[in-house]
């Protein structure tokens, strides 16, 4: 797909480039021989960022390793040490905290983008599933990391997740003690974790190179869905959007700035200044915020079936609600890419934003909250968790199935070059 | 083995389901919001209420409050001089090295040590306590929601109990803790401590100045986020408008779609 191929002028850079073509690589990959769709928006800038984050996480989480100690005895001292004794110590501490929640952000949006671009139509399945990969990499690596500072909600939030996998016929309990490295929550479990911690980001590095990969071969998608036609419809990657990706690493800097400058501990719990204590359980365990959707599916079910406990239930709605993306471009089976071209899936994909903030912010309440007191009876926050959860797996399951072999699409344009409609255009029609 | 399973089950059930419910029940208390120095974006601690607040918390809470994170050379950076802050220390013990013989020994504290806590351990804080811990209050103020704001309304929040509610033996009711009922007496009176050179000792004086010093206890490093923050924010802002400039100039050429 390169559109220039590379000479490089200087003799030194040619004759390392002839034994290893590390420069020709980047030239294709990152330079002026990659050619990209030129009417990408600004949602496309959330790749790079989310490069970036993990940069930035591996960068200052090798600092905080250097002085934090993973035994139940010194880790909740070891990061006051490193917030209050270290140079700087609370600098690398709040950007890695802000970090993981900047890393979500940035990566919701970033599926969020492909959602309703259709980014994850053929032929970027594969990018896709890479992609969901690297999501539930980063799951339990932030998972773990937030057991590290081993402050109360380190210690509650661990002996909850990690509980849920005896929900499993058979082999749930010994899942369970090999988790934990015994018959609790203790330092073997925190030491193992902080092994894994430091292990997984590496293995996120792994799987980005190969969705990166995965994403040249097809070239990126881009807003109007369609496929690159014609070398008009491209600009060289650089300087084009070398330049674009950078001014949004500068606004998204000074949005990561503020939150580590002036609330550091905004999007933090408080429990987690407690030292942890097994024997005393907050009133009020609940996850990080990225988790809050998953927790609120996790927490619907609350009926057992049979031999299926209720806990079995939401362990297994949980998981769905991540693997059911890994399907997702087979269940669409839509021609048409972007959602600007597919009204009625348009309008399901806001509704699954909607869907998605709510479950957030069951995730955050008590079940029993109540929403609506019906005299007799009330609506509950766990009956909101329940319509949220019942509409997610709707979505995926059967709605965007359904619409996607019947609904009548809006004609497409000519190319990117041209975006206009010809007047003897017609839809696309459904399969 | 079953029964094991089961109350493991139902265990982590009832965390997953019926936590928070004391929470929830209670509702939201109003917290009496303070006018903070350190609040805002270029907000300072005010050394004064801070040394002040270091009395309150040394002549009061000291009696039952640990402070273990905060070493004594850590005054220096609320403004007592060397001298002072090793004055302070030499006012504490802390155990030494053994002896020739290998026995334990005691010695005066110096600027390196960490402000001893009260009681050996929690079963001895216990027994003084009616059987409440009372916490180390190094991370008070970051471990509360509310921080600062709320420790200054528990510490003025001691009232009479409406009519109809129960307390528990021993315990004191208080407008903002949860639940109302707390272990702690009310351990502020006007003019318990004496301030040398400062405002008189009320109870709201001595409330606010000791809140002040322990979010400096908990959050030491606030004003150097401060300045670095307004550095950060000034240098970025800078460079994302030139980065904008450029990616502007970059797509010029390039022929726009509508
Ligand atoms: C006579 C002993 C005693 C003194 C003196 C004392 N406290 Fe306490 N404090 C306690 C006990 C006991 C608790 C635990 C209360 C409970 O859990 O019900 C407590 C709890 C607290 C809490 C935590 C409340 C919460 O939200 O959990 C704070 C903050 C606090 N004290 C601050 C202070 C300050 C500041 C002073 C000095 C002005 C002080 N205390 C003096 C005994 C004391
Ligand atoms: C995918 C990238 C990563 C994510 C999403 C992530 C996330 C987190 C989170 C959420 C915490 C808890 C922060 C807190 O509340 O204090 C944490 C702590 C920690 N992480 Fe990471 N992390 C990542 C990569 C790394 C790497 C590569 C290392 C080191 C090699 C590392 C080392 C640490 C250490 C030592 C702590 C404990 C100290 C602390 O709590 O601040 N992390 N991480």
């Amino acid at each position: 797909m390169a559109t220039s191929t590379f000479e490089p002028k200087n003799r030194l850079v040619r004759w390392v480039d002839q034994q290893l073509p590390i420069f020709s690589l980047l030239h294709g990959s990152l330079g002026p021989g990659y050619p990209a769709p030129k009417n990408l928006n600004y949602f496309w800038n959330f790749g790079s960022l989310a490069g970036l984050c993990l940069v930035v996480q591996l960068v200052t989480g090798i600092v905080l390793a250097m002085h934090y100690q993973p035994s139940t005895a010194e880790a909740f001292g070891s990061t006051e040490h490193i917030m209050r004794d270290v140079n700087y110590g609370w600098l690398m501490r709040y950007v890695h905290a802000n970090g993981g929640s900047m890393f979500f952000i940035v990566v919701f949006i970033h599926i969020f983008r492909g959602l309703y671009y259709g980014s994850y139509k053929a032929p970027r399945e594969m990018l896709w599933m890479l992609g969901v990969v690297i999501l539930l990499l980063m799951m339990a690596t932030a998972f773990m990391g937030y057991v590290l500072p081993w402050g109360q909600m380190s210690f509650w939030g661990a002996t909850v997740i990690t509980n849920l996998f005896s929900a499993i016929p058979l082999v749930g309990e010994d899942i369970v003690t090999l988790l934990w490295g015994g018959f609790a929550v203790d330092n073997p479990t925190l030491n193992r974790f902080f092994s894994l911690h430091y292990l997984l980001p590496f293995v996120i590095v792994g799987v980005v190179i190969l969705h990166v990969w995965a994403l040249h071969i097809p070239g990126s998608n881009n807003p109007l869905g369609i496929d690159v036609k014609s070398p008009q419809d491209t600009v060289p990657f650089h300087p084009y959007y070398t330049a674009k990706d950078l001014f949004g690493i500068g606004v998204f800097i000074l949005i990561f700035a503020f939150f580590v400058f002036y609330a550091p501990n905004m999007l933090g719990h408080p429990d987690n200044y407690i030292p942890a204590n097994p024997l005393v359980t907050p009133p009020h365990i609940v996850p990080e915020w990225y988790f809050l959707p998953f927790y609120a599916i996790l927490r619907a079910f609350v009926t057992d079936i049979g031999p299926i406990t209720a806990k079995l239930q939401g362990v297994i709605a949980m998981f769905a609600s991540i693997l059911v993306l890994f399907i997702l471009p087979w269940l669409d089976g839509s021609k048409v890419r972007a959602a600007t071209f597919r009204p009625v899936y348009r309008f399901l994909f806001v509704i699954l934003v909607v869907d998605c903030f709510v479950l957030g912010w069951v995730g955050a309440n008590t079940p029993d909250r109540v929403l609506i007191d019906l005299g007799d009876s009330t609506f509950d926050m766990l009956h909101l968790g329940q319509i949220g959860t019942a509409w997610y797996f709707l979505h995926f399951l059967v709605l965007v199935p359904v619409i996607s072999r019947r609904e009548k699409t809006k004609p497409l344009p000519e190319s990117i070059a041209n975006p206009v409609i010809r007047p003897d255009a017609h839809a696309v029609p459904a399969e | 083995m079953k029964i094991i399973k089961a109350i493991k089950t139902a265990f982590a059930a009832t965390i997953l389901l019926g936590t928070g419910s004391v929470l929830a029940a209670e509702g939201e208390v109003e917290l009496k919001h303070q006018d903070w120095s350190f609040n805002g974006a270029f907000g300072t601690y005010d050394r004064a209420a801070m040394q002040r607040g270091f009395q309150v918390y040394k002549e009061v809470c000291a009696a039952c409050h640990g402070l273990k994170y905060i070493a004594f050379r850590n005054l220096m950076e609320i403004g007592f001089s060397e001298a002072e802050a090793k004055a302070i220390a030499a006012e504490y013990t802390v155990p030494g090295a053994p002896d020739e013989f290998g026995d334990p020994t005691e010695r005066a504290a110096g600027l390196s040590d960490y402000m001893p806590s009260p009681f050996a351990n929690e079963q001895a804080a216990k027994a003084s306590n009616n059987g409440a811990i009372p916490p180390d209050l190094s991370l008070v103020a970051k471990a509360r929601e509310g921080g600062p704001d709320y420790l200054y309304s528990l510490l003025t929040g001691y009232e009479d109990p409406p009519e109809d509610f129960e307390l528990g033996d021993g315990l004191n009711y208080n407008a903002v803790f949860p639940g109302h009922q707390i272990a702690m007496p009310q351990p502020l009176f006007d003019d318990f401590v004496t301030y040398a050179n400062g405002p008189e000792a009320s109870v709201d004086q001595m409330a606010k100045d000791v809140s002040h010093f322990l979010m400096w206890a908990a959050e030491p490093k606030l004003e150097a986020r401060h300045q670095m923050g307004f550095k950060v924010m000034a240098f970025m802002l800078v460079l994302t408008i030139l980065l904008y400039l450029i990616n502007r100039k970059v797509w010029a050429n390039v022929k726009k779609k509508h």
